[in-house]
């Protein structure tokens, strides 16, 4: 009989200490799905950031750096540029990526450096308890913005579409918007993910793919009820679908 | 072969030497008065086919040095005093995960802005663990070119031996002077040391994943690697003080200064002599692991210290450690980027002995 689904050889066989309902194990999956599709575990390097994903070296099979908060495109950028023929993932989240650091990812993006990014935006501070993220939609409460975020009044400033700003910079090649939220989604959200794996090992930089995650424990949701935020409140606000893709003809 | 003597700016000698002992990776951030070893590294990286990134800071090109380390590669970041500062979050993160590198500080005045005249208050943040957390590295201090550079070739050496980053301590004065150097000879890379636990070449080999971090969130995990750290830091102690006497044995009163300081007491020595006045040099090369050992046998011989620093006075607790209150450890210092001059360091001298 052929087996036609289990588990990725590059995700270790053990339960996450991830909270029910929240996107990172899918999204671990999907990164460890297209390794083992591309055949690289033995030469991949995850780049683990500071917030709950802190804990992606316990799950895929594969070396790690862990690098301080939102350092870690500035990490990677080093690690890439030591072994350019190996599959080096910078993965971050939006407190990581969009907030403390803003200067790195930008840089990075801007240098064409040859990594890939997995950025997880789920519109909150996780690790920390649900305070307010560069990505919390307007109006949304979190508990460094109890009323709401308000961009107006407490200067609170607007969420941040990073795939749009990045898009601008040169050293870009591919940003990608995908979302966990439902399977035809998750699907889309694989081949992104692929397409910018598959430009690293041509040696094409700077790509990044961005997924917007569920949150349930900071949005005091059930996570049934966070998929459905997702869909109704994030994704009008962060359009779904390649950014901008300017890599070699073949590969589009 | 080593080579022939020439003439070299400090900063140069430093990048030069770095470049000799295998850095394959160098990062920087402009900030005076260390630019020109940053421009040394940028023409001399890039031709070699080395890496060569002007950062977007000082926080993201230690945390460059940070990815390039974790790898096994020999790699380097310089700066100066407000520069460095930025930098010690990265540099705690680097302890923490036991990354051998090389910093440079090419130390100027401060606090804040300050000034970009040499200076060496920076004398705390380096030995005592500058960022969060439990935790030393290797500080090495030349006074001069030729030390500067020797001392930045041996200290990627260090850095491998001991797992751990390696200062160099100068200041703008080293960086900036013209001495004659012979640079030591460019190391074999087949000759620089293997390196099991870094990230990448897992391929062909049947080993594990390895995971370059510090965070340990069990509390009696972290515990135990902060132990098992601080026995490494006793074999440092151990095995790596260096410093360098001059006259300390017919010295009734003994000038204990380094870098900078160092020369205009060494001036101030020779002055005495020719007056018939008896002084000394205890001059620390290594300020971490500190020459304390030596120091207390002089103490115990009734010997009078005078610590010399470009500072308010920071090195002088370390010799006042040292000495544990078995003998007199006096202070002499200028601050603001002001280097004493050996006739000024000479009279304090003479007042505290009545001569």
């Amino acid at each position: 009989m052929e087996l036609i689904y289990g588990h990725p050889k590059s995700l270790k066989p053990i339960q996450t200490k991830y909270c029910p309902g929240c996107g990172h194990g899918v999204i671990h999956r999907l990164i460890c799905e297209v390794i083992d599709e591309l055949g690289v575990q033995d030469r991949s390097v995850i780049m683990n950031p500071v917030g709950c994903s802190i804990w992606a070296d316990l799950y895929f099979d594969f070396d790690s750096v862990q690098v301080p908060h939102g350092r870690t495109p500035a990490g990677a950028t080093a690690v890439k540029r030591m072994l350019p023929d190996h599959m080096v993932i910078c993965y971050q989240g939006d407190g990581d990526l969009a907030a403390i650091g803003t200067a790195e990812i930008i840089h990075a993006a801007n240098r064409g450096e040859k990594f890939t990014g997995i950025f997880v935006n789920n519109a909150i501070y996780g690790m920390t308890g649900g305070q307010m993220a560069p990505t919390t939609l307007v109006g949304q409460k979190a508990t460094t913005a109890p009323y709401g975020r308000d961009p107006i009044e407490a200067g609170m400033g607007y969420p941040i579409r990073v795939c749009e700003l990045l898009a601008t910079l040169g050293g870009t090649k591919y940003l990608a918007r995908g979302s966990v939220d439902s399977p035809a989604n998750i699907r889309k959200t694989r081949q992104y993910i692929k397409k910018a794996f598959e430009a690293q090992l041509r040696g094409e930089g700077f790509g990044m793919v961005e997924i917007l995650s569920p949150c349930p424990t900071n949005w005091q949701m059930k996570p049934g009820e966070a998929v459905d935020w997702v869909k109704s409140d994030m994704i009008p606000f962060y359009p779904l679908g390649e950014i901008k893709n300017s890599l070699e003809e073949a590969a589009k | 072969m080593a080579d022939e003597k020439r003439l070299m700016k400090g900063n140069e000698a430093i990048a030069e030497a770095a470049i000799r002992a295998g850095c394959k990776a160098y990062f920087g951030y402009p900030i005076t008065p260390q630019n020109e070893l940053t421009a040394y590294m940028a023409k001399n990286m890039l031709d070699k086919k080395r890496i060569f990134i002007q950062a977007e800071s000082e926080v993201a090109a230690i945390n460059m040095v940070y990815g390039a380390a974790a790898t096994g590669a020999r790699t380097m970041t310089s700066s100066s005093s407000p520069g460095m500062s930025l930098k010690q979050e990265g540099i705690s993160y680097a302890c923490g995960a036991d990354l051998p590198c090389v910093l440079v500080n090419v130390a100027r005045s401060g606090p804040g802005l300050g000034g970009i005249s040499p200076g060496q208050g920076d004398y705390f943040q380096s030995t005592r663990g500058g960022g969060h957390g439990d935790y030393y590295h290797i500080v090495l201090a030349p006074k001069s070119v030729q030390e500067a550079a020797d001392l930045t070739y041996e200290a990627f050496d260090l850095a491998d031996k001991w797992r751990m980053p390696a200062m160099i301590l100068a200041d703008g004065l080293i960086g900036q002077m013209m001495e004659g150097v012979v640079l030591p000879s460019a190391r074999d890379p087949a000759s620089l040391p293997k390196k099991a636990w870094a990230a990448g070449h897992r391929a062909g080999t049947s080993r594990e994943a390895n995971h370059i971090t510090s965070c340990w969130l069990v509390p009696e995990e972290l515990e135990q690697n902060n132990i098992k750290r601080y026995r490494r830091y006793d074999e440092v102690k151990r095995a790596e003080v260096r410093f360098e006497e001059v006259n300390t044995e017919k010295a009734e009163l003994i000038f204990v200064a380094y870098g900078t300081s160092s020369r205009v007491c060494l001036g101030a020595v020779e002055m005495a002599k020719k007056l018939g006045i008896e002084l000394g040099l205890f001059r620390p090369i290594s300020l971490w692991p500190f020459p304390d050992k030596r120091l207390a046998e002089l103490a115990a011989k009734g010997k009078k210290f005078l610590t010399v620093e470009m500072s308010m006075g920071q090195m002088v607790e370390d010799v006042r450690l040292a000495v544990n209150g078995k003998a007199e450890v006096l202070f002499y210092g200028r601050c603001g980027g002001v280097i004493p001059s050996e006739e000024e360091v000479l009279a304090e001298a003479r007042r505290i002995l009545g001569k």
